[in-house]
Parts: C-alpha cells; sequence; structure tokens
C-alpha cells in the first residue's frame, strides 16, 4: 500500500510538472511549419507530414523502421513461436471472410502507400494493414507453407531498412548530405524507400504475432501432402 | 457547441476507459478496453487535425495490438493450464 502511494504521489508531481511545462509554452510557438510548407515544392511530395517524415527528417524514419526489426529480432530471441493448431477446414466462416477481405487488405494498403504522397497515408499505415492481413492469414491456417521459408521472411524484413540505408548512402556519396535527395528525384526515391519499408512493416507486424520465431518445419511427413484449400 | 460537447466526452471517456482498463482484474475485458481506449485516442487525433496520426494510432495502437495482447493472453491462459497434457499437432 505504501508503495502505491508513493506511485501515486510521484505520478501526480510528474503530472505537475508537465502541465506546468505545457501552460508555459508560448501561446503561438514559432515552429517549423512555415519553412517546411515553403520548400514543400523541392520535397518530391505534395503532403507536408510525408516530406517531414521521408525527407526534411528521413533518418528519423530510418531508425524507426530499424527499431521495428530490433523489435522482431528481440521477439525471435525468445524461442518458437506458436500457429494456432486447429484445422482450417474447421472454420470455414473465417476462411470465406478471409476470401473477401484479403484482397481489399492488399489494395488498401497499396492505395495508403501511393496517396501518402499527397494526403494522409503512407508506408506506416500501409505496413499496418499488410501486417493486419499476415495475423488474419496465420490465424486462417493459410501461412504455414510460407511461413517454413525463413530465409525469404528474413530477406523481407530487411529489405526496409536495406533499401532506406542504401538510398542514404547513395544520397551522401551525391550529394554530401545523409538522405539529402539530388533536385527533382526526391519524389521518386520516396516512393521506392516506402514500398520496402512497407513489405519490411507489414511482415515484422505480422509475425510479431507468432510470438516466437516461426514454428519450425520439423514434421516433414506431415507437410508432404498439406491440405489444399486454396 | 456540440462539438465542444464532443470533445469533453471523448476527454472523459479517453481517461475514464484507461483508468478501467488499468485496473480491471478480468485481463479479457481489460484488453477490449484498451482497444476501445485506441479508438477513442484515434477519434481524438482526428479532433486535433492529425489525420496521419489517427490512421496509425487506430491501425497499430488498437488494432495490431489488440491482436496482440489477446494472443498473449491465450498463451498465458494455456500456460496455466500445463496440467491437460498439451494439444498435439500430429493428432489432426
Amino acid at each position: 500500500m505504501i508503495g502505491r502511494g508513493v506511485i501515486g504521489i510521484c505520478s501526480l508531481l510528474l503530472m505537475g510538472a508537465l502541465s506546468w511545462a505545457a501552460l508555459s509554452l508560448p501561446a503561438k510557438p514559432p515552429g517549423l511549419a512555415k519553412a517546411s510548407l515553403d520548400r514543400l515544392g523541392e520535397s518530391g511530395v505534395a503532403h507536408p507530414v510525408t516530406a517531414v517524415l521521408l525527407n526534411y527528417r528521413g533518418y528519423d524514419t530510418l531508425l524507426e523502421v530499424g527499431v521495428l526489426l530490433l523489435a522482431l529480432a528481440g521477439a525471435w530471441s525468445l524461442g518458437r513461436g506458436e500457429q494456432p493448431a486447429e484445422n482450417p477446414q474447421s472454420r470455414p466462416l473465417l476462411l470465406s471472410l478471409l476470401r473477401v477481405l484479403l484482397p481489399m487488405l492488399l489494395l488498401a494498403a497499396g492505395h495508403l502507400l501511393w496517396i501518402g504522397a499527397f494526403a494522409p497515408g503512407g508506408a506506416f499505415q500501409g505496413g499496418a494493414l499488410l501486417g493486419g492481413a499476415l495475423v488474419l492469414l496465420i490465424l486462417g491456417g493459410l501461412a504455414r507453407r510460407a511461413l517454413k521459408r525463413e530465409r525469404c521472411l528474413r530477406a523481407g524484413l530487411a529489405l526496409g531498412v536495406l533499401v532506406f540505408a542504401g538510398i542514404a548512402a547513395v544520397t551522401m556519396a551525391l550529394t554530401g548530405g545523409l538522405l539529402q535527395y539530388p533536385p527533382g528525384a526526391g519524389g521518386a526515391l520516396i516512393l521506392v524507400i516506402e514500398t520496402a519499408a512497407m513489405v519490411s512493416i507489414g511482415l515484422a507486424l505480422g509475425l510479431l504475432y507468432l510470438g516466437g520465431q516461426p514454428p519450425e518445419g520439423a514434421r516433414r511427413s506431415l507437410l508432404a501432402t498439406p491440405p489444399d484449400h486454396a | 457547441m456540440i462539438w465542444r460537447s464532443f470533445d469533453w466526452f471523448l476527454l472523459l471517456a479517453i481517461v475514464g476507459l484507461g483508468w478501467r482498463s488499468l485496473n480491471d482484474r478480468d485481463l479479457f475485458r481489460a484488453v477490449i478496453q484498451f482497444i476501445a481506449f485506441g479508438l477513442l485516442a484515434a477519434v481524438a487525433w482526428v479532433r486535433l487535425r492529425a489525420p496521419d496520426v489517427a490512421l496509425a494510432e487506430a491501425a497499430v495502437g488498437s488494432g495490431l495490438t489488440g491482436a496482440l495482447l489477446l494472443s498473449a493472453l491465450a498463451r498465458m491462459r494455456r500456460r496455466e493450464q500445463q496440467a491437460v497434457p498439451p494439444r498435439t499437432e500430429a493428432s489432426e
């Protein structure tokens, strides 16, 4: 009980300090909004948030994609995860729902990626949809064979960071600044980075659901004749 | 006026759901309240005119985190019932 009281007092103090900090901010902060909006035309995209995330402060996003990869590496280090072991045929409703839902999820993810250049959207939102689709696939038992191919999974997971870091290195060699895109090339480079990042983010978020490394394909005799439910 | 009362409702609902979610003894209910909390937080981001953050909050903060928490909960329950012999895949 005393411990809870101390925690409560500390929380109240922290809340007081944060409130004070928030209240003592200037009502109209100078901010960088004007500077960033002024040069939006040069960034290669028309949406200010995407311009900040992938052009002005691209290295933040690079690190975020890396953090996600690290999180998955941490989960994988816990050991093998488990899949729902029920026979997917026993869930006909889920399977027929997936037939409708999966194409729509893929389409929506691509749309969010593309629209990110002009409107709210982008790699993280699209990747979250892909991750959701992967979770549904795992729940339906349809991802078993794909999950055995660990090398492909690893390649897909690393793709985002590799492409992002590769473009960062090339732009550094060309223009002398990390992720400082050559004039006119911003839009295309951002699209390439976001596409690779979306694949990796989707894979990482979906695979986290397993709670560990994909289960091993030890029972090969069983796998030789997988039930054909496609 | 309507928007103002809506914002107040949102504020109170978010704080209330957060409180309930942290203090509920039933973990399953706590997770459901957390998911609802995330969805309302997404609405709050829309009200703050940050639709980008709202999309990410709804998809990651509420959807995927909710799924992760539910699967962790199921795994915890399975561990607790270890007395029952574990299900074997070979019996399929």
